[in-house]
């Protein structure tokens, strides 16, 4: 009799013990699939009907996405969106790879430059958004300086002119985030192969052209991989417009981020700010599932 | 990031020149990435007299700590004129439980996805992965509802528990790739010795654990304490994060606007993660490169 409690007592214990990982995670499986799957369903759901202040959850099909679309400060959004991830990107790589590079030249103090560098990703957007902000106050910052270096004629208004706004935000996103890149292309860099170099050396190949046709090429990966980080960031930027331009003047310099806020947040139109969420959702989706994928994949076959 | 050993880019006479050139290019650069620093410095230990009257770059002739008084203590941050320390405190209130709960429970959770893995479990662990890229534009709306029915609409709790929610995914992913990395039969042996699922967390996985636990804590603390979004969306008037209450003291369009008080506000708001940066900057690195090239 004893012994056959204490065998069933075991018994309980082991499989205790084998379900217990699955116990231990499973607040985190509830918390994923209410606050993350759950909730991007319900915004959906709140996208398809006619809620205003509050939400109403009778289904009106796609009224939202037929005004969103037809909304031009949402087409203004998404060509700013279009405009500053396309330079932010570009900027931030080939300046963070130029960067990388001349700091791969056995450079003595490069700890301390790379520290320089790297330091506004550290920042909050508010605070360097502020820092520029005040830079590039029309008034008293960039311009006054070179007006008083000479150059009386000098005006540099783009924070407050409609048509350069969104330039602004690119100057201050590829400031914050050069740095980053380069880190990243310093890593792949460091990875190469030194034989591989020191071969192409004995062939006679000069620097330049060995980082042309061999270095670069090879880090194909890490080109791959800041392309996709910064298109994300450029996708999630919002901090940073708020504080330098609150997406004026006018809604001049919007981004899709910034357009929700205000349409959820501050005009009460869910079911419209909803719409424009899950454009969002869906832009970003297109564009990380592929990389998950690959990046899974990869590391499978590995 | 190791230094590389010398072995590229042999030295030649000639190249001396070359050598200068390419100071000269890496130092500048340095020099474009401090200007806003050394701007905001400058600007927040000027008088507004000599802001109207000097340059950006000017250094100030006359140095006051005026703005910081301010900044600090009795700015106008919305209707209230009592500075941003309320609200900075308000973010150490924050972002102290966020980080530490989100960094414990990452722990174990990654724990799990490396070394107790089950039928499922890497479909589960992609499923949160998700979650680190999901634009929180998307869960912003059913989150202030749920915030709400809970009576946690505008609070600090809110707000902290919605940094755990949404920061369990990369500290998780965090954690799972560093146990990955440790070998499967240490957990193994202490398995057959009879040690069980938490005696061998505790035992065996938790001390060795020191470089990632500081890794995330970093992270975390990076990523909670420059929040806006979160904070400028589930927190109002007395709850609010630092962040949200720089960006409300730059935009306030009443008043003479005070350049050097936005300043000293700003190194304030930057101040905690800036410092955190200096004293641990390789393990920022590391999670900043973790968090990146994720999966």
């Amino acid at each position: 009799m004893p012994l056959r409690a204490r065998g069933t007592g075991v018994g309980l214990a082991d499989r205790l013990q084998a379900y217990l990982p699955r116990i231990v995670l499973s607040p985190t499986i509830a918390a994923a699939a209410v606050f993350i799957y759950g909730f991007i369903l319900w915004t959906i759901w709140i996208s398809m009907t006619n809620s205003g202040l509050l939400p109403r959850y009778e289904l009106a099909g796609f009224v939202q996405y037929v005004k969103l679309f037809a909304s031009d400060r949402w087409w203004v959004a998404s060509r700013n969106l279009a405009v500053f991830g396309g330079l932010f990107v570009t900027f931030c790589i080939i300046f963070g790879l130029l960067l990388a590079i001349l700091l791969d030249q056995r450079i003595r103090v490069e700890g301390a430059l790379r520290t320089l560098y790297l330091y506004p990703m550290a920042l909050s957007f508010i605070v360097t958004g502020t820092a520029w902000r005040w830079i590039l106050n029309p008034g008293l910052g960039l311009e006054r300086l070179v007006r008083q270096a000479g150059l009386e004629s000098f005006t540099f208004d783009w924070l407050v002119n409609s048509k350069m706004s969104i330039y602004t935000v690119v100057i201050a996103g590829v400031w914050q985030s050069t740095g980053f890149v380069m880190a990243l292309f310093l890593a792949g860099l460091r990875s190469i192969d030194d034989a591989v170099i020191r071969a192409a050396q004995v062939d006679g190949a000069s620097l330049p052209r060995i980082y042309a046709r061999i270095i670069v090429p090879t880090m194909r990966p890490v080109f791959f991989s800041a392309v996709i980080i910064l298109t994300h960031i450029a996708i999630k930027s919002f901090d940073l417009v708020m504080v330098l331009t609150g997406g004026g003047p006018g809604y001049s310099s919007d981004l899709p981020a910034t357009f929700m806020y205000t349409f959820a947040f501050t005009r009460n139109r869910l079911g419209f700010g909803a719409a424009s969420a899950v454009m969002m959702f869906m832009a970003v989706m297109a564009i990380i599932i592929p990389y998950l994928y690959s990046e899974l994949r990869v590391r499978r076959d590995g | 990031m190791a230094e590389r050993p010398p072995t590229r880019a042999p030295v030649q006479p000639g190249a001396v020149a070359g050598r200068i050139f390419l100071y000269g290019i890496l130092v500048l650069a340095a020099l474009y990435f401090l200007l806003p620093f050394f701007v905001m410095v400058t600007t927040s230990l000027k008088s507004m007299a000599e802001i109207r009257t000097g340059n950006l770059v000017s250094l100030p002739r006359e140095i006051t700590f005026e703005a910081w008084r301010e900044a600090w203590g009795s700015a106008c941050v919305g209707v209230q004129c009592e500075g941003i320390k309320g609200y900075f405190y308000n973010s150490i209130r924050m972002a102290i439980p966020a980080v530490l709960i989100s960094t414990a429970i990452g722990a174990v959770n990654g724990y799990i996805f490396s070394k107790w893995r089950f039928r499922g479990s890497e479909v589960i662990f992609s499923l949160l992965l998700v979650g680190c890229f999901i634009p929180f534009q998307v869960i912003l709306l059913p989150m202030a509802r749920t915030l709400g029915t809970f009576g946690l609409a505008q609070s600090l709790t809110g707000l902290v528990l919605v940094h755990i929610i949404y920061g369990l995914a990369l500290t998780t992913l965090f954690f799972r790739n560093f146990y990955v990395g440790i070998p499967d039969d240490l957990v193994k042996a202490a398995r057959i010795d009879g040690a069980g699922f938490f005696r061998i967390f505790f035992r065996i996985i938790l001390p060795i654990s020191a470089p990632i636990i500081v890794v995330t804590i970093i992270f975390q603390m990076t990523q909670i304490w420059n929040d806006f979004l979160f904070g400028v969306v589930f927190t109002g008037g007395d709850t609010q994060p630092v962040t949200v209450a720089l960006n409300n003291l730059v935009n306030t369009s009443t008043g003479v606007k005070q350049y050097n008080v936005d300043m000293a506000a700003a190194i304030i708001t930057g101040a905690p993660t800036l410092l955190v940066y200096i004293l641990a900057g390789k393990y920022f690195l590391r999670g900043l490169t973790a968090g990146a090239v994720k999966g």
